[in-house]
């Protein structure tokens, strides 16, 4: 599996963040979006929300499931992609991009997360 | 203890279908996505592995009036070639199970259970018919597969080689395929043009992949069933119908026209709940066990089943409401996450299915 684009870090809850400078884009990976299969709403929290790290910024509902978003960096919520209200099936179709959830302006630099290898083979423990 | 696996789960699990237990049994949820498969049983023709369902032959002199006093059935006007949807109820009315069944001539009887049920509905039925009636579990050496969507007929006939459209709503035919035994009923869970049939378990693989070398078909998984069930206002046993609920609490009070002394008849048109249909605001989805309470007021009822409705692009719900409160318009419902406002909406919610039309 090389799907898990190599420039991100990855979460054990299956949230990846995108570093660009001082900032992170948030998203679930393909392994959640997978796991959820068809996306029907997504809730995202209001831009100046301060995150901590794992805190619930958000919930994701399937057809036939529910998942609370965890943050996997702290900071301040500035962007939420709001084309997902009318859209959330692009988090099906493309995670990694037009699927993203939030941007944050980090407050600290982000600890414990994977790269694109580990996160493969902890995917491959959760999957049975 | 591992799942029962149907004749065809060993097809499913190599063509990649996304599996899991369901009452007892390991059976596909889905393929390429609920919502493709949902929308293609909708716009073409959808296939379903039922196998996990049980069937039970009743046959004997007397038979029909026998059964007439086990179920709600009324089979003095069914005929040999239809078949007729009802209950089987425990003494005081609630449902131990919905159930078809069919009539293949005057004593000889086909009933068609629920997968979780079956055991305890086999165990009523022998109690309740007497020892002279041949009770036989047909479940394991029988396949039922499910052929529903607009394109149904189309593609059973082409690939029967044989007409279909003289058969009415809730009829059957008996027919043949490959030299084995075809039950031809035209009826389905998804409010949608269709059949279901049943074959000998041996054949079950090559009858599947023979209707799904048609392009029109795809095979669809139980979360699309549920779906696809749900839009059309069809009651899952467990979530709509149980034995603390009755017929018509579950709107089913008018179909009781049985004039037998049938197991749980005197309880069976009790209403102490209603269950209501709901359209919810919103995309987040209510789901079963939601506690539902009038607006800024007490609980008066919970969701039984609550799903994004892919043809209606909306979130609907059915629930439980006590009577006194069951002819409100506005209510509440207390999601996981949040609170979601529900308005009363009418069955079925999806109003152009196929299933009655006239061929």
């Amino acid at each position: 599996m090389s799907k898990n684009p190599a420039d991100l870090l990855y979460s054990k809850s299956h949230e990846w963040a995108r570093l660009e400078g001082e900032e992170a884009v948030i998203g679930i990976t393909a392994f959640a979006q997978e796991s959820l299969g068809d996306i029907t709403y997504v809730e995202l929290p209001p831009t100046g929300d301060e995150l901590a790290v794992e805190q619930e910024f958000g919930s994701i509902e399937s057809v036939k499931a529910a998942s609370d978003l965890l943050s996997p960096v702290s900071g301040a919520v500035i962007a939420v992609n709001t084309a997902l209200e009318d859209a959330p099936e692009k988090c099906n179709s493309d995670p990694y991009g037009e699927g993203w959830l939030i941007r944050v302006k980090l407050a600290e630099k982000p600890q414990g997360l994977m790269d694109a290898a580990a996160y493969e083979a902890f995917c491959a423990t959760e999957a049975h | 203890m591992s799942e029962l696996r149907t004749p065809l789960t060993a097809w499913h699990e190599a063509h990649g279908a996304k599996m899991a237990p369901f009452a007892g049994w390991l059976m596909p949820i889905q393929y390429e996505g609920i919502l493709i498969e949902h929308q293609h049983t909708r716009q073409h023709a959808g296939l379903f592995d039922i196998c996990h369902m049980g069937e039970f032959r009743i046959e004997g002199p007397g038979a029909a009036e026998a059964l007439a006093r086990a179920v709600s059935h009324n089979l003095e006007t069914l005929a040999p070639g239809r078949c007729r949807y009802g209950f089987l109820l425990n003494a005081s009315g609630g449902v131990l199970d919905d159930c078809i069944i069919y009539r293949f001539g005057p004593d000889a009887f086909m009933i068609v259970v629920n997968a979780a049920c079956a055991a305890g509905d086999f165990a009523a039925l022998r109690e309740r018919l007497p020892h002279n009636i041949k009770l036989t579990d047909l479940s394991e050496a029988t396949a039922k597969i499910d052929l529903q969507g607009p394109e149904s007929l189309d593609v059973l006939e082409g690939a029967l080689k044989e007409n279909f459209h003289d058969l009415p709503y809730f009829a059957f035919r008996e027919t043949s395929f490959d030299g084995a035994p075809l039950l031809v009923s035209r009826t389905g869970y998804t409010g949608e043009l269709g059949f279901e049939l049943y074959l000998p378990s041996h054949k079950a693989e090559a009858f599947w992949t023979g209707l799904l070398g048609d392009g029109r078909v795809k095979p669809v998984g139980l979360g699309a069933r549920d779906t696809l069930r749900l839009e059309a206002g069809l009651p899952l046993y467990g979530h709509e119908l149980d034995e603390k609920h009755s017929p018509a609490e579950a709107g089913m009070g008018r179909m009781l026209t049985s004039t037998a002394d049938y197991v749980g008849k005197a309880g069976a048109q009790t209403i102490r709940e209603q269950l209501v249909p709901l359209v919810i605001q919103g995309r987040r989805a209510a789901r079963h066990g939601d506690a539902l309470i009038l607006p800024g007021g007490p609980q008066v009822g919970r969701v039984t089943s609550g799903s994004f409705a892919p043809s209606l692009g909306c979130v609907v719900a059915l629930a439980w409401v006590d009577a006194a409160h069951a002819d409100q318009e506005d209510f509440v419902i207390r999601a996981a996450r949040s609170e979601l406002a529900a308005r009363r909406a009418q069955l079925p919610f999806y109003k152009d299915g196929t299933a009655r039309k006239k061929l």
